[in-house]
């Protein structure tokens, strides 16, 4: 049991700092792109364009 | 850049979609013939397989396994090719995990209607069903990562991280709580005992409403249902903001199964801190669903796809906002161990997970056939017998769970309860009849959606291999900065990763302190490990599912101190592997019940419960009367107690069963002087 019990007081200080790292994001309006991901699901069309990788 | 043509996999939706109606038929039947015994004892048949306590169990894993499983990768399939703009990363991976899932539930089924359980709640299975459901899952895994890693479209999508986040946390939670010592082919004991293995079965018992009714459904969500009412969710940004609370905080929830009994008050006051938190995420996803429909509330009076998700979603708002409720201590004290629980957990189970499923089926079905539905207004019936269904169903059992906690705790004016336990059950029968008659209005819709849909395909012709079109994806070359939640996204390994170590921070400061403190479980030294006899007849109480109407916990309050005797405490469970606290009372609690009656009450009220006690609701157990315990496993059964810990002496196996035989004689010498007829009685 030893063994898990060292994997999982290790993987918290990863998760501290995780989450750390996502009250920040949040914090700073760090989502960039929320306009077109739940607009793109909606056309099943086959894509004749790449789209443009670059504007991200 | 060059265009890729490729065809999506709808054949494996399409069996995906047949399991999933056909174990929905089977589990809600289970259920419904679960219900019908609880007011009609003689429909257990009088046969073991068909007893309550082995129904139920076959119809929460029929129901939550088969039904939603089989609901949750039919979605899965489906979306995830076109949300990566990919066929499934291997064909041949997709008929395993089919026929591997299937394979699982069929020996689910067998093996729980022979007995064959671990008795922990919605882990029941036995340890070689548990290797099998993980190799599936890992199958599952390989997949669904290879297929999002060979994507073309860089963006994952919301409903992408729910599937991921699915994946990573019930791998998690199935193998940390089926850790399990095995004695037999099909026999094992829970490796923890007594409180531990409370909590981490709870931990994962609560996770796997989050992990597998929960988050998958949002996922399916957040693809069919801006699909059918054509219309972009409501906020995107709140869909990741509520993704991440939601994983984060649902793990430490668990405890609040456990309130009020023998687990350490700071891991209950833990669990019930994060309950109450969980409403906000939960919230996030209701509210998002439901203002996605924004402006088009119109479609919904035509659309019965869109009236079966807008219940559902509504349903899962009610059963977030009553999860919390129920999880504060004060709440929890009247509706624990009651039907409050039942009606609770079917809010979430017939009207979110039941009405997601069958809005995805009509919705999903007439597509992949390239028809229209058979008949609109048969599925608006449907809706309808569904919807009026779930009301006459959880209605009742709100009230027969409030009025028995309150028959429970009521005292006379000289102090004494008021209530014999069999008294607070025969009075809520009339709720019993009536949420069975809910139920079966519900079944009944589902059969007509079966037909309808069975129409459908008859007139339709099936798109095996559904044509697409994309380019590649290009490979990033440029380091613009880039914010970090769009570099996760587009390393989906890593976000596997960062998922996994998330989920495993609330389950380890949970865990590691009851493990490790040993305080927390103080030993009592009158607490002797169990005699021979004892296991192998705890091992009967697990293997005909006594723990699913039977607690053994009595919680502190004056009625229940008063009805049971003193309260329950930890160091009582040490040597319980698994835990039998239950955590629903149709029956009295049965702590320490042992030597409470003679022998010949036991006899008798096992052959016919309501001899003993006339109006009784439970099952005749008549067959254990003849039923000879296989002595031969006694050895196997003590060395494994040993190797968890349990102190018997060294060799103790070898001379158990003697010990074995002196005792059943003297219970054997004492039912001969009360007259009781018995079998003749071998030695093996």
């Amino acid at each position: 049991m030893s063994a898990i019990v060292i994997l999982l007081i290790a993987s918290i200080s990863v998760a501290a700092l995780f989450l750390a790292a996502f009250l920040w994001s949040v914090r700073n309006g760090q989502f960039d792109d929320d306009f077109s991901p739940p607009r793109r699901i909606l056309f099943d069309d086959p894509i004749t364009t790449p789209t443009d990788k670059t504007t991200e | 850049m060059q265009v890729e043509k490729f065809y999506y996999d709808n054949k494996i939706v399409k069996w995906f979609a047949y399991a999933t109606a056909l174990w929905g038929i089977v589990g809600m039947t289970a259920g419904l013939w679960a219900a019908i015994q609880l007011y009609a004892p003689g429909a257990a048949l009088n046969f073991a397989p068909t007893t309550f306590g082995r129904i139920r169990p076959v119809h929460t894993n029929a129901i939550i396994f088969a039904f939603v499983g089989n609901c949750i990768f039919t979605g899965v399939y489906y979306s995830l090719q076109r949300l990566c703009k990919a066929r499934m990363f291997s064909d041949k991976l997709s008929r395993i995990h089919f026929w591997g899932w299937q394979g699982i539930i069929v020996s689910a089924a067998i093996t729980l209607l022979l007995g064959f359980t671990t008795g922990k709640e919605y882990a029941e299975l036995e340890w070689p069903i548990d290797i099998a459901i993980t190799l599936v899952w890992v199958v599952f895994g390989i997949n669904m990562f290879g297929t999002i890693i060979k994507r073309r479209e860089r963006h994952l999508y919301v409903a992408i991280w729910f599937y991921i986040a699915t994946w990573v946390t019930v791998a998690l939670l199935h193998i940390v709580n089926s850790i399990e010592i095995p004695v037999s082919f099909l026999k094992s004991y829970s490796w923890y005992a007594g409180v531990q293995d409370a909590l981490v079965q709870w931990w994962y018992g609560h996770n796997a409403v989050a992990f597998f009714l929960t988050t998958p459904i949002l996922g399916l969500m957040y693809y069919f249902l801006p699909k059918a009412a054509n219309r972009p969710v409501y906020s995107y940004r709140l869909s990741i903001i509520h993704f991440w609370a939601l994983i984060f905080i649902y793990i430490w929830a668990g405890p609040h199964h456990l309130l009020y009994t023998a687990l350490p008050d700071w891991a209950q006051s833990l669990g019930v801190v994060f309950s109450v938190m969980l409403i906000a995420p939960s919230w996030g996803g209701m509210l998002n669903g439901l203002f996605t429909l924004r402006g088009a509330w119109d479609k919904v009076r035509e659309e019965p796809v869109l009236k079966f998700f807008v219940v559902a979603i509504t349903c899962y708002g009610m059963a977030t906002f009553e999860g919390p409720m129920l999880a504060l201590k004060n709440v929890n004290a009247i509706s624990h161990f009651t039907d409050w629980t039942i009606a609770h957990v079917h809010i979430g189970g017939l009207g979110w997970n039941g009405f997601m499923a069958f809005g995805m089926l009509y919705w999903l079905i007439p597509r992949m056939w390239a028809t229209p539905l058979y008949s609109k207004k048969l599925a608006t019936n449907h809706f309808w017998l569904g919807t009026i269904g779930i009301v006459i169903y959880a209605v009742p059992l709100y009230w027969a769970g409030f009025t028995q906690a309150q028959m429970w705790k009521t005292f006379t004016e000289e102090g004494q309860l008021k209530f014999q336990f069999l008294e607070t059950v025969t009075h809520i029968i009339p709720m019993y009849i009536t949420r069975s008659i809910g139920g079966s209005l519900y079944l009944i819709g589902a059969l007509l959606m079966v037909y309808n849909l069975y129409k459908t395909i008859a007139k339709g012709s099936f798109i095996a291999d559904e044509a697409s079109e994309a380019a590649p994806l290009e490979k990033q070359t440029s380091h613009v900065r880039q914010y970090w939640h769009r570099w996760i996204e587009s390393r989906p390994m890593t976000m596997l990763v960062f998922s996994l170590i998330v989920v495993a921070i609330g389950g380890a400061i949970e865990m590691i302190p009851t493990f490790l403190v040993k305080s927390n479980v103080p030993t009592i030294a009158s607490v002797k490990p169990y005699t021979p006899l004892e296991l192998q007849g705890r091992d009967i109480y697990v293997r005909e599912g006594c723990y699913t109407c039977h607690s053994q916990m009595v919680r502190p309050f004056r009625d229940e101190v008063a009805r049971y005797g003193e309260y329950s405490k930890a160091g009582e469970f040490v040597y319980d592997h698994p835990f039998q606290w239950g955590s629903k009372r149709t029956g009295p609690d049965l702590a320490r019940v042992g030597g409470k009656y003679p022998d010949s009450w036991h006899y008798n009220h096992m052959m016919d419960p309501r001899i003993m006690s006339p109006g009784s609701i439970m099952p005749s157990y008549s067959w254990l009367l003849d039923n000879k315990i296989d002595t031969a496993s006694t050895p196997a059964k003590i060395r494994a107690m040993q190797t968890l810990g349990v102190p018997y002496p060294k060799g103790y196996d070898k001379v158990a069963n003697s010990d074995l035989m002196t005792q059943a004689n003297s219970i054997r010498l004492s039912l001969k002087m009360d007259k009781m007829k018995l079998p003749k009685m071998q030695r093996s």
